[in-house]
């Protein structure tokens, strides 16, 4: 096949990755963006099959190592749970960290064959794209591995600090570009190496700071990282298809960290550095904590809600933890049943993930019609008569608004305490993740109730 | 004097990442996970790389040290398109629209 003839459909499996994107503008056209997502990825590779022409013994092994990795792949789409999904997708980062690690690697070491020239003179434009493609790709990895780790819980979700610790990250992203530097005036293959080695390190050392609540921030950015990884690659192949791609994921994790930071009120650069809920508590919360709380059982909330007309849920991630999703649709059926009206509300940041809580209850059969975002919603908590809040904490929390002193003051919140009646599923009166008191828990309308988000649910329903 | 064809390629990239920027934000923000796995899954399309990179080889030596790493990037690279799109479609399968049955 011709250069340019596949040139040409490389752009077509470009722009077929476009309308992927353009099909997640309303769930309906989803479907089908996916299937344009599908036919580009079939068209590049058949492409790419094509144009190199070498059908031979190596053929075999590239269609057995892909059938291998396809299988695996579709096992794990299969079998996951949907609360695991920031899991996967933080493991799906490092895999394409890692695969462009090593397209990295094969170029630099037979840069014949992708005509870059000769081992030891490779031409000078190929080796700054392909050292930022394996720099970038070796940091995705290794800071996807932490993420994935800490969602995992196999390593604690507290952020890691130790002295020196900005220094010694700066020092190392200064020696990343040095290192860069060296290697395209000397060619040398030990600087190659030690250049991913470096990257490697720097991708785990600015991950481990981050707190566990801060993975919304930190699984965009590592998305948006896996995109610019692959765009350095393409310039290294000069593959269109390639360039597009990593443009549009690059793109689309940069948004989505910032639509994640907005959600929090907090900047990019105070996430990245780290180390948020490690700060000590104001001195006020003592005095709180003395403060009459009104708790009740599932019969109280139950009566609560059978007189409500209409009742707004707030889901969080203790629902996802608690795989409450399911027994929570069911209550909603019950409710409904009784001619009341159920909307639910999303903050932008709850859960692990962007989407994370629209995902689990798209799961759990919940039309998408009556889930709401914070905007659109947030006017009508005056108006509904319960709030369920379930597994939720920070984002309900009236002092962003009232508080300047707090850490979260300023952060969007949904206007909870202006429903006439509050129901708060919680284990217990302990802080949430940003380390301060819920002022939510001590007022006269909320009635704390402490039990498993499953558990509770599921007995409201029976004694609804 | 002629254009080095790096350039077109930066205007393609630049362009591309505007592109992706509106298209971005027009994205519900309850699709917002299926975004991730879906650009996930076209990010692995770095497989051509690897597909070069593994069909360099020749008949007589078909595992050579860049080879090796071709392999290993396509198997990757494959776990990530499979599962990228299917998960996607799996989620995706999910949402709907309320029931006008009554």
């Amino acid at each position: 096949m011709s250069a340019n003839l596949s040139a040409i459909f490389y752009l077509l499996s470009g722009v077929l990755f476009i309308l992927a994107l353009r099909g997640l503008s309303s769930p309906e056209t989803s479907r089908k963006g996916n299937l344009f997502g599908i036919i580009g990825m079939v068209i590049a590779v058949s492409v790419t099959f094509l144009s190199v022409g070498n059908f031979s013994t190596g053929f075999i092994f590239v269609l057995v190592f892909l059938l291998v990795g396809g299988l695996i792949g579709a096992f794990i789409a299969y079998k996951i749970p949907m609360t695991a999904m920031p899991e996967l997708v933080a493991g799906f980062h490092s895999l394409v960290g890692l695969a462009a690690v090593f397209v990295a690697i094969s170029a630099f070491v037979n840069p014949g064959a992708f005509n870059l020239g000769e081992p030891g003179n490779i031409k000078l434009a190929s080796l700054i794209e392909m050292s930022i493609g394996a720099a970038v790709g070796a940091i995705t990895f290794s800071g996807s591995v932490i993420a994935f780790l800490k969602l995992q819980g196999i390593m604690s979700g507290a952020p890691i600090t130790f002295k020196g610790q900005h220094l010694l990250n700066a020092l190392i992203l200064i020696s990343i570009i040095v290192l860069t530097y060296l290697l395209c005036v000397s060619q040398s293959s030990n600087l190659f190496w030690i250049l991913i080695t470096v990257s490697f390190l720097i991708g785990f050392l600015l991950i481990i700071p981050i707190g566990g609540a801060d993975m919304p921030v930190v699984i965009s950015m590592l998305n948006s990282y896996s995109g610019w990884a692959a765009a350095g690659i393409g310039f290294t192949l000069e593959n269109t298809a390639l360039i597009i791609t990593g443009a549009l994921v690059g793109s689309s994790g940069a948004i989505l960290s910032y639509i994640m930071c907005k959600g929090m009120n907090r900047s990019f650069f105070n996430v990245i550095l780290g180390g948020f809920g490690a700060t000590e508590q104001t001195s006020n919360n003592q005095n709180k904590e003395q403060k009459p709380v009104k708790s009740g059982n599932a019969d109280d909330a139950a009566f609560l809600m059978k007189n409500a007309s209409s009742v707004i849920i707030v889901p969080g991630y203790g629902m996802a933890v608690a795989q409450a999703q399911h027994a929570l649709r069911e209550m909603v059926d019950t409710l409904k049943k009784n001619d009341i009206k159920v909307s639910y509300a999303i903050h932008p940041v709850a859960g692990r993930m962007p989407g994370h809580m629209n995902v689990l209850l798209a799961e759990a059969n919940v039309p998408y019609d009556e889930v709401f975002e914070l905007e659109e919603i947030n006017n009508d908590f005056a108006n509904a008569d319960v709030a369920f809040v379930i597994g939720a904490n920070d984002v309900t929390n009236p002092v962003a608004k009232t508080d300047p002193q707090s850490p979260i003051y300023g952060m969007p919140v949904l206007d909870v305490e202006k429903c006439k009646s509050v129901l708060f599923v919680k284990r217990s009166l302990s802080p949430g993740y940003a380390g301060i008191d819920n002022d939510l828990f001590y007022k006269e309308n909320t009635l704390m109730l402490f039990a498993d988000a499953k558990k509770m649910t599921e007995d409201i329903t029976k004694n609804l | 004097m002629e254009i080095d064809p790096f350039i077109f390629r930066l205007s393609i990239f630049i362009l591309s990442i505007f592109v992706g920027y509106y298209v971005v934000w027009s994205v519900t923000p309850s699709l917002h996970t299926p975004l991730m796995s879906v650009t996930n899954a076209i990010s692995s399309v770095i497989i051509v790389g690897a597909i070069i990179a593994a069909l360099a080889s020749n008949d007589n030596e078909v595992f050579t040290f860049s080879s090796i790493y071709g392999y290993l990037a396509i198997t990757l690279a494959a776990i990530n398109i499979f599962g990228g799109f299917l998960v996607t479609q799996r989620m995706l399968a999910m949402y709907k629209k309320k029931k006008k049955d009554k």
